[in-house]
């Protein structure tokens, strides 16, 4: 058993020991173990403040971590080891670790110069250097994907933020990550548009993507997640399969949460 | 009255003065442009003496009067051991002057780009070079043409104080067929109308960048 575990490890798509980090005196994160495996759908759930995006900004080093390893896909992330002593990798090494990896940002960090398909496109020309007639294939194949084929054109500033996010995703899948991160992808949206991002990502899901996805939308998490980890004062406090973490929360913390959360929806159901 | 005859007689005049204004303007902006970009670009890298450096400039640069720096270069200049002539001490015043303006526009510019967007091209795998080059420059150089045009406008009107460091430019042309001939009013209107032209130029000549700038 144990010995499968760590076969599972290995081959685990983001795995992570004893993570833990700091902003000044104030400890974000503590001792977060977490194997993301292949083809899982992880969300992370939590209140405000909890440290759920700064984990998810450390998977991908955006943030650096203080303490911990963090393997990307079998390889030490952020830091090399050089006779016992952790030296922080140069950018470089760092973007190979995760060149796998593609990230959802919560405020869709579009570059307003370029159309949908320059966005899209911007990293196949630049960073891959493919040929145009490429790159334009690829580009229209990942902006279809999200049903945005129309808007190719169009730059961002006269897209709708849901059809910004969908742009951004597209952005991502344009790379072929086996990998998606994102982090609380729908919480910049108005209400009305926030299920046209989420079926795009249910879609992805059901492709087989790895994803990992910080989130206040529990009917998404509960649908799609093959497991829910709840996060609380930089600790993961409770994880499992969202039809028990749900239905059977064990922690006091959790419980109360989820309580927050239902008399907030259902008096906000209404409107 | 305005005499017309008078007008002719002073005209070529004005016009090798004007032609050395726009020269020495061209060349000094084109550098100061230059310069003021290396300045915004290296002080985005991560290195504190640059910093201090590039602040030192700026301040001493922008801080005192344009007249002073190229005194300093044309009059102090030979005790240094370093003989400008009158032309080279005003291009390169006019540029170090020029530049100290332009970084701290351009570096407002980089300021202005939200940090998620150059997050989202370090996570698609662009270097840092790159991201500089494709995200950051396109979207700061829309942000700055105003000021800089302001700034070039400003630059080119106070290019008159090269007369005093004996550059043949259109100020001290004109003050000179003022003092020879003792008509006042047609020189100094002509004076006028010339610096307008260049400026409205300029200004002509940015509106249309910008446009370019916005569409694309």
């Amino acid at each position: 058993m144990t010995e499968l575990m760590e076969i599972g490890a290995r081959n685990a798509a983001i795995q992570l020991r004893g993570v833990g980090k700091s902003f000044g005196a104030h400890k974000v994160l503590t001792g977060i173990d977490l194997d993301i495996g292949r083809g899982e759908r992880v969300c992370i759930i939590g209140p405000s403040g909890s440290g759920k995006s700064t984990l998810l900004r450390c998977m991908v080093f955006l943030e650096t971590y203080d303490e911990g390893e963090i393997h990307v896909e079998g390889r030490l992330l952020g830091y090399s080891v050089e006779g016992g002593v952790r030296k922080r990798d140069a950018d470089v090494q760092v973007a190979a670790v995760r060149r796998n990896v593609g990230m959802v940002f919560q405020q869709f960090n579009l570059w307003p110069h370029m159309t949908a398909l320059g966005n899209v496109g911007a990293a196949l020309r630049v960073v891959k250097g493919l040929p145009r007639a490429e790159v334009d294939r690829i580009s229209r194949e990942a902006l279809a994907t999200v049903g945005l084929a129309h808007k190719a054109d169009d730059y961002p500033q006269r897209l709708s933020g849901g059809q910004q996010q969908r742009v951004a995703i597209a952005r991502a899948l344009a790379m072929s990550p086996s990998i998606l991160l994102f982090d609380e992808p729908t919480s910049a949206l108005d209400p009305e548009l926030v299920g046209e991002v989420l079926e795009v990502m249910r879609k992805l899901a059901g492709q087989g993507m790895t994803m990992v996805v910080v989130t206040h939308e529990m009917g998404f998490a509960a649908e799609v997640a093959d497991r829910v980890i709840f996060m609380d004062g930089g600790r993961i406090i409770e994880q499992g399969p969202p039809s028990r973490l749900f239905s059977n929360p064990q922690s006091p913390r959790l419980a109360q949460f989820l309580d927050t959360w239902r008399s907030r929806n259902h008096s906000g159901s209404a409107s | 009255m305005i005499d017309l005859t008078a007008l002719a007689e002073f005209a070529p005049a004005i016009w090798r003065g004007l032609l050395v204004t726009v020269e020495i303007c061209a060349v000094s902006l084109m550098l100061g442009l230059v310069l003021g970009l290396v300045v915004a670009l290296l002080g985005r890298l991560p290195f504190r003496p640059l910093h201090w450096l590039i602040r030192g400039y700026v301040e001493i640069w922008r801080g005192t009067p344009l007249l002073l720096q190229l005194f300093i270069l044309y009059y102090g200049g030979p005790s240094l051991g370093f003989t400008p002539s009158a032309y080279l001490a005003g291009v390169l015043g006019m540029s170090l002057y020029t530049g100290a303006y332009l970084s701290e526009i351009f570096r407002g510019g980089f300021d202005a780009v939200p940090p998620g967007q150059i997050e989202a091209a370090r996570m698609l795998g662009f270097t840092r070079l790159k991201t500089v080059r494709h995200i950051e420059v396109p979207q700061m150089l829309k942000l700055v043409v105003p000021p800089t045009t302001n700034q070039m406008i400003s630059i080119i009107k106070e290019s008159a104080v090269l007369s005093v460091i004996t550059v043949p430019e259109l100020t001290l042309t004109t003050t000179r067929i003022v003092s020879e001939t003792f008509n006042v009013v047609e020189p100094y209107l002509l004076l006028g109308l010339a610096y307008w032209s260049i400026t409205s130029l300029v200004a002509f000549a940015s509106r249309r960048v910008e446009r370019r700038l916005v569409q694309a």
